[in-house]
């Protein structure tokens, strides 16, 4: 049994990291570490900068720009990224859509999306939820009917994350509204978010961002062609796709750096007769925090190691285990920051450049980033779907 | 990075299951294992020595298996499995511990035979009237005579204290109570001159003696480790235990949720198992989060439980014990509630984890004594 890595891996962590800090703009990773949102350029320039570094896609397959690297080589790269705030790059490309056409699609589409994708030249949308189906996502109601070589696509996708930038989006569409069950009766398809009939609508979430938003299609004509794989299963490609997902959903590199910020901020925060550090009850609750951390962070390790001997189909707990910690540890992290900040957090971000911060000048991005992670116990299957994955899927209750 | 047991730990592992299953598979065995006059079967104790176990941890030139944390670990994960009553915490983990870090050439020789064999036990005996946890805080004196020390003072709650053959006492040869200097280690046998002990059982099934020194006079190689230098040996010895507590509370977790899961699966109200209901599923999920988060930091635990720098151990085995109380409390307290009535019974094994639980939360410090380590020393080191 042995917690440390090898002296090739740390070799490995060490180049990462020096790529990350000298290759990635600092007022980028600045803005990232301060939890405050990107312009779409900026998440644009980071993730060309890691694809020109062969650092967008390494978990794709060789052939496409892939790398052939362990689990835990591929653990240490999703940590580096995270703790030194350079932007993940853009997941619906990468951890989604990416490897669906990769193990799901005709070659003409491998050749005719994949490089794009990896280099963000052309920009993914998910076009999954919908306002009747958040957490039952197989309840979808979108339909595409065929007609001649179209499908014709009616219906309502939200909570659109970066829609508002992208060139494409890729849609879960109910094809067989006849199927004995939700989740048969669902196709994979793309669309050219520039086809007629396609309407994005911001939505403004709570932090006063606009992240995400909802995205209307009134008798889209989509190519038949744009159908990944078979049509009406579209939904083993989603559960492929979702699987991705969760790998990375402990955010453990992300919690890591945020808590670092916390004690240094902390240090320099004037409190009482002291700092803020000096305070022993703040003290504990970031000691508290770090311990979790940690048993998360070697959870995860063992998720990682494990990964060498599992069978694949096995029933495994750790990925719901990891969603619901990683998300409340993420949460834990944005709420000691709110602390930190203490009155100064109340003031909103001033709306010309050129007034004066009020506060310390990352003060105003807390709030802000504490509202918007309420989020992270909501998304990628709830914290409850969760807990219902282990009771039935582990536990056999 | 490798979590994995080697062939001959997973080795070690079967056997120490089987053992425990053998011996505490049917729950009424550990009631007769109690009813010894010692509080545990010595039978019992003599198969741990032929399987090896009590050897474990010494070096092989010190009579032992050399056996580190890990192996010990294996073996505290099966005691607590098993809810076992020997003294294996007492006479190998830590009144081994001492042998083993800090003890001289003639009192290893003197004594690890025995304790390998099963042929004597230890207790360390610190705990003060005033002292709570704190291991500095010692009243007890020992004073330089001609050829060797006299012992005076009272000790308090010394595990398994009421059948060791000897006892490891912490005692000031210099500076006030609360000094951190000035402590000294002695090897006291039990039936010296001046010792008296009352017995009794503790709550978790186990059993503590209240042990009074008076005018105990020992010779000079009595005094173990340097003179007034004991505080740093105890704090690695205690720190070494409390890996190998962790590693008890994650066997018994593991166990209790188990035994929860089976029961949910069973028993039925309105016509269905009570498995079934949603309110109840959740809770068995999150009582399971807890216990791969405690798993992970008995783990963690272990793998830093040997580490001679005080800087970078003790805020790491800190923060494994404070994890683990927390996952030990909620997994505790949950299975009492999700089991319902049944588990209010002394008949009823469930009880019986959650008390040995709730011990465990308070030995060597309860969850807040741990944060204010972690805490003092700035956070975890990022050392791993």
């Amino acid at each position: 049994m042995e917690l440390r890595y090898t002296p090739e891996e740390i070799a490995f962590r060490d180049e990462l990291r020096a790529t990350f800090r000298s290759k990635i703009p600092a007022e980028i990773r600045q803005k990232v570490s301060e939890g405050r949102h990107l312009e779409r350029d900026e998440i644009a320039q980071a993730h060309r900068i890691l694809h020109a570094e062969g650092l967008a896609t390494p978990n794709w397959p060789v052939q496409w720009g892939g790398k052939d690297w362990t689990p835990v080589q591929r653990y240490i790269y999703t940590e580096e990224v995270q703790f030194n705030a350079v932007p993940m790059p853009l997941s619906f490309n990468v951890a989604m859509v990416g490897p669906v056409i990769a193990n799901f699609a005709s070659e003409e589409q491998k050749q005719k999306f994949l490089p794009a994708t990896a280099s963000l030249d052309i920009w993914w949308a998910q076009g999954f939820s919908e306002p009747g189906s958040g957490s039952d996502l197989a309840s979808l109601k979108t339909t595409a009917k065929r007609e001649g070589d179209h499908y014709i696509v009616n219906g309502q996708k939200t909570w659109t994350t970066l829609g508002q930038h992208a060139d494409w989006i890729f849609l879960l569409v109910r094809t067989d509204p006849a199927a004995p069950k939700k989740q048969q009766g669902i196709s994979f398809l793309l669309a050219d978010m520039k086809t007629p009939g396609i309407t994005v609508r911001p939505i403004i979430t709570i932090d006063g961002g606009h992240e995400v938003n909802e995205v209307f299609f009134d008798d889209v004509k989509v190519p038949v062609e744009n159908l990944v794989g078979e049509e009406n299963k579209g939904w083993d490609y989603a559960k492929f796709l979702l699987s991705n997902e969760r790998t990375n959903i402990a955010r453990v590199g992300f919690s890591k750096e945020k808590l670092a910020l916390v004690k240094a901020r902390a240090k320099e925060t004037p409190a009482g007769e002291g700092m803020l550090w000096d305070d022993v009850g703040f003290r504990h609750r970031v000691a508290m925090a770090e311990i979790e951390l940690k048993a998360l962070e070697i959870t995860q390790m063992r998720a990682v190691a494990a990964q060498r001997h599992r069978a694949a189909d096995k029933p495994d707990p750790t990925s719901s285990i990891l969603k619901i910690k990683g998300s409340e540890i993420q949460q834990m992290a944005t709420e000691l920051m709110m602390t930190v900040a203490g009155p100064y957090a109340a003031a909103m971000p001033g709306h010309s450049h050129n007034e004066p911060p009020v506060g310390p000048d990352w003060a105003d991005a807390v709030a802000p980033q504490f509202f918007n992670y309420r989020k992270v116990s909501i998304y990628g299957g709830s914290n409850e779907i969760q807990r219902n994955i282990i009771a039935k899927a582990f536990l056999g209750l | 990075m490798d979590f994995d047991l080697t062939e001959e730990q997973r080795l070690l592992k079967e056997s120490v299951d089987r053992l425990m299953a053998d011996a505490y598979g049917d729950f009424e065995k550990r009631k007769h294992h109690q009813d010894n006059p010692q509080g545990y079967s010595p039978k019992l104790w003599s198969q741990y020595a032929e399987m090896g176990l009590l050897g474990l941890p010494f070096s092989e030139e010190q009579g032992g298996f050399g056996g580190g944390a890990v192996e010990t670990m294996t073996v505290m994960e099966a005691i607590g499995r098993g809810l076992a009553v020997e003294p294996y915490l007492a006479t190998v983990v830590l009144g081994g511990g001492f042998l083993r870090l800090g003890g001289s050439a003639a009192q290893q020789e003197a004594l690890i035979p025995g304790i390998a064999e099963g042929s004597t036990t230890l207790a360390f005996a610190q705990i003060e009237r005033q002292s709570r946890d704190d291991l500095f805080d010692v009243a007890t004196t020992a004073r330089r005579t001609d050829g060797g020390w006299v012992l005076d003072g009272a000790k308090s709650l010394v595990l398994h204290g009421d059948s060791a053959q000897h006892l490891i006492v912490s005692a000031r040869t210099a500076g006030q109570r609360r000094d951190r200097d000035g402590i000294s280690l002695f090897v006291v046998p039990a039936d010296a001159q001046g010792v008296s002990r009352r017995g009794y059982p503790t709550q978790d099934g186990l059993r503590a003696a209240e042990v009074l020194l008076e005018g105990v006079a020992l010779p000079a190689d009595a005094l173990l480790g340097a003179e007034g230098e004991g505080l740093a040996l105890m704090e690695r010895v205690v720190d070494v235990a409390l890996a190998a507590l962790c590693a008890e509370a994650v066997g018994a977790m593991e166990a209790l949720h188990e035994l929860t899961l089976d029961y949910l699966k069973q028993r039925k109200q309105f016509g269905v198992t009570i498995g079934s209901f949603q309110a109840v599923q959740h809770r068995a999920a999150d009582m399971l989060v807890a216990l791969e988060q405690a798993r992970s930091m008995s783990m963690y635990a272990a793998m830093m439980a040997e580490n001679p720098d005080p800087a970078v151990r003790r805020p790491a085995i800190a923060a494994a014990k404070a994890l683990v109380n927390r996952s030990a409390e909620l997994i505790g307290k949950e299975a009492i509630q999700l089991h319902g009535g049944i588990a209010m019974t002394m008949e009823y094994k469930a009880g019986h984890y959650f008390k040995r639980l709730t011990m465990l939360v308070n030995q060597f410090g309860e969850t807040d004594t741990h944060l204010r380590v972690v805490a003092a020393a700035g956070g975890l080191s990022e050392a791993a």
